[in-house]
């Protein structure tokens, strides 16, 4: 068995409006030396470790419990489940 | 006559509205605790305001998976009157029981104010004795009270009657269409935003009207009627 790392990622679907990610843009970003950023949404994140027999094994099951747990809304937000690394376990 | 109020980790509006029902209307109340899983005594649920597990994740998502939640549904098939209010209507909406989905008010700030809202429909057990535009004096008390629905299921809400209140000029949180509660297809399960319980006698209310009160009425002249 392998302990991975899983970040789930929470995110409004692009027809719901942020209003976090538009004061940000808006009150911080804006009028200041950063004219290039068009747009900010905020999301939320979920670091999850997993001891599986492999990556796909560990993705699947966290996959899964997103949807069964109502982790996102699927109402409003999508969610993207990324394996990330193997976690070193200290002995 | 049995009315039950279930009681999450968190719910804070729990004893009010067992006062209104207990106090002021004369019923029989019970408060049940959200582990029980028995609810064939109670003629109608009601499910409190309150912050159940601290909104983590998100406003109603843990008390959704309650082992009371599944006995809620049972009695919501069989046509029994169920109420949400405040994060009793997030619950209702997390597990699937009523349409959409809540998020952070527009301003992102808790909102605790006095509002209108109009009453749309008395096709409900809990708008049974209201008339249609009837206007209710009524405070909110959200951070997460933007009721959102996509335009499809917006279509299916108007069509088929299901949205019960709305804010009346102002939005506090900037639900959608102004809604402040909706009810399922059948119309026994109604989710409503504002709290009711707060302003069921006129000391309670600054403007000196209680007609909030008409909803719980309601419910037992309903009941009434059903015998």
């Amino acid at each position: 068995m392998k302990r991975y790392l899983v970040n789930v990622i929470i995110e409004n679907k692009p027809y719901v409006n942020d209003p976090e990610g538009e004061t940000i843009l808006k009150d911080l970003i804006a009028g200041r030396d950063y004219q290039s950023v068009k747009s900010v949404r905020t999301a939320k994140m979920l670091n999850i470790i997993i001891e599986t027999n492999d990556r796909k094994e560990a993705e699947d099951i966290v996959k899964k419990l997103c949807d069964e747990l109502r982790i996102y809304n699927p109402v409003v937000s999508n969610c993207k489940v990324e394996v990330v690394d193997i976690v070193q376990v200290k002995n | 006559m049995k009315i039950g109020i279930v009681v999450f980790p968190g719910s804070n509006c729990d004893m009010d509205v067992h006062y209104v029902f207990r106090k002021v209307l004369h019923t029989n109340t019970e408060f049940i605790w959200h582990k029980h899983n028995n609810l064939q005594d109670y003629d109608a649920i009601i499910l409190p305001g309150g912050f159940t597990y601290g909104d983590r994740l998100r406003a109603g998502v843990i008390a959704a998976f309650s082992p009371v939640m599944k006995e809620v549904k049972r009695l919501a098939t069989e046509g029994k009157p169920i109420l949400g209010i405040c994060n009793g209507f997030q619950i209702l909406v997390e597990s699937g029981l009523l349409p959409g989905a809540f998020m952070k008010n527009d301003s992102l700030k808790f909102v605790c104010k006095w509002i209108n809202i109009t009453v749309e429909t008395n096709r409900t057990p809990f708008t049974y004795g209201l008339k249609l535009n009837h206007q209710i004096s009524i405070p909110v008390a959200n951070q997460e009270g933007r009721f959102f629905a996509d335009p499809k299921t917006l279509k299916t809400l108007e069509l088929n009657n299901q949205i019960i209140f709305k804010y009346h000029n102002d939005n506090p949180n900037g639900s959608v269409n102004a809604i402040a509660g909706i009810s399922n297809m059948k119309g026994n399960v109604v989710g409503i935003m504002p709290h009711p319980e707060r302003a069921s006698e006129n000391i309670l209310n600054p403007f000196g009207n209680n007609d909030a009160i008409l909803i719980f009425k309601s419910l037992l002249d309903y009941m009434d009627e059903q015998k």
